[in-house]
């Protein structure tokens, strides 16, 4: 009786959820959290099995036949059963839905994880030995903002990588300057998406960005104010831009004076902020153990570092603009070509420098 | 809870800022060559006013926080603006240039120092 009784139910069980290992998987995650199948499969479906013949061992008066069982079956019992089945499929949804829900934060983990390995490969070992990440690895892994920033930017320079290879065969072959203008602004606008990027990341964490970890370590060691000198970036350039008219010369020249100027400006009011961040902090007397005022006063100050990096970024966006607005397309496009390969050096220097052979440890 | 009664008052509905108040500016923006309205604890204050003076120009500060008109100029400012951070703001000439933002970009452009020339704040 039994045995008939088991071929019978496992159809219509079956037919409320999805086929039976994944069945399976969601009820242990809901009861241990974790993935392990194919045992707890057959237990929970077994129990199913058990509980189906007790109740159809129950409450029958009618004949021993399977046939005659299913019909006969009080309304009530019945009922019972289809409330059971929706019970059960609803709970089958709910966990379901949690099994995505962790597969995709783990997803997102393992992204994060890949990320951190590659940055930690362009920075190299600082404390010598392995690629140990949880020295390297900045809290910028619990931020969800800089853990999205940090991917991003990932894509923008294997993004650049392309870009500068196009932009060289365009300016090697024979294309014409409005063929060629399209890479020129192509290029241009993928670093003012940088910048856009970067203002999101200020946003989340500006300490993140100023210190520099995203970038590979030549890089960091040039910049100011978390990104390239435009002043400097005019030196880099300028050779590549020749043959200059005495007009251009002059305009670029005066362009890299502004530029010297501004950022001594900025500079200057970052240095203030230095200087009066410490005075806030210090502020009182150190050692009663109470210091809430002046690291609430000590936070407003901070939010400052956010307009500093804004600037900086917006300097270098307007930097590179006024290049182009002085310039044929032509020689923009093997100024974007000079300043790309730039980086793609200094990222070449920091990975050489990383793996160099290190004497006695 | 001194800095937080600050902010708080700034939120709370008050007298608009009128005309008077954006008159104030304007007066006494039209009164020297080159006019920032500042606060001097403003970082971003301090590199405008360096900028200035590392172009040689000898700008009139007016620093809000030193000032008893300080709540209704920086209404009239940041009106005035549409941002929210009513310093720096730069005016050359009487004129409205700007906060950082336009400051920086029309020295990028080229376009500060002929503004500056014109109005007599530098020679050359």
């Amino acid at each position: 009786m039994n045995s008939t009784s088991t071929q019978f139910v496992p159809s219509r069980r079956m037919g409320l959820c999805e086929p039976m290992p994944q069945v399976g998987m969601w009820n242990d995650y809901k009861e241990n959290n974790c993935m392990h199948t194919s045992q707890p499969v057959i237990l929970e479906v077994d129990s199913r099995f058990d509980n189906q013949s007790e109740d159809t061992s129950h409450g029958t008066v009618g004949p021993s036949n399977k046939y005659d069982q299913e019909e006969n079956k009080p309304v009530d019992k019945v009922m019972r059963r289809l409330a059971q089945n929706r019970e059960a499929a609803r709970k089958c949804r709910l966990r379901k839905k949690a099994y995505v829900q962790q597969l995709e934060n783990s997803k997102l983990r393992l992204m994060q994880l890949e990320q951190e390995l590659e940055r930690a490969r362009h920075q190299g070992s600082y404390i010598g030995g392995g690629l140990d990440t949880g020295q390297l690895g900045y809290s910028g892994t619990t931020n969800p903002g800089i853990a999205t920033f940090e991917m991003e930017y990932g894509h923008w320079v294997e993004e650049q990588n392309k870009k500068i290879a196009d932009l060289r065969n365009a300016l090697y072959s024979d294309i014409g300057d409005v063929e060629l203008g399209i890479f020129v602004d192509g290029g241009m606008r993928h670093y003012f998406d940088l910048f856009a990027m970067k203002a999101t990341a200020a946003r989340a964490d500006v300490f993140y960005l100023m210190s520099g970890t995203w970038k590979t370590s030549a890089e960091h060691f040039l910049s100011w104010i978390g990104g390239f000198r435009p002043s400097e970036l005019l030196k880099v350039l300028m050779p590549h831009l020749e043959p200059l008219t005495e007009q251009r010369r002059l305009e670029l020249s005066n362009l890299r004076q502004s530029c010297q100027q501004a950022e001594d400006a900025l500079s200057q009011g970052l240095e203030k902020l230095h200087q009066i961040l410490s005075e806030t902090v210090a502020d009182g007397q150190l050692g009663e153990g109470n210091y809430l005022p002046q690291i609430s006063a000590a936070m407003e100050k901070l939010e400052a570092m956010v307009r500093f990096v804004g600037q900086a970024d917006h300097l270098r966006q307007e930097t590179l603009l006024q290049i182009s607005r002085n310039l044929t397309t032509r020689q923009t496009a093997r100024g974007l070509l000079a300043l790309g390969e730039y980086f793609q050096r200094l990222r070449a220097l920091s990975s050489l420098w990383a793996s160099r052979p290190r004497g006695s440890a | 809870m001194h800095y937080q009664t600050e902010s708080w008052n700034s939120y709370l509905p008050t007298k608009p800022p009128t005309t008077d108040s954006l008159q104030l500016i304007l007066r006494l923006a039209a009164e020297n060559a080159v006019v920032i309205f500042s606060k001097s604890t403003c970082c971003m204050c301090h590199s405008i006013k360096r900028l200035f003076s590392g172009m040689g120009v000898n700008a009139t500060v007016y620093e809000l926080d030193e000032d008893p008109r300080e709540k209704e100029m920086e209404k009239a400012l940041i009106r005035l603006l549409g941002s929210s951070s009513a310093v720096p703001v730069v005016f050359i000439g009487g004129k409205l240039v700007g906060a950082m933002d336009r400051v920086m970009a029309s020295h990028i452009n080229g376009t500060l120092v002929p503004l500056l020339k014109e109005a007599g704040a530098i020679w050359l």
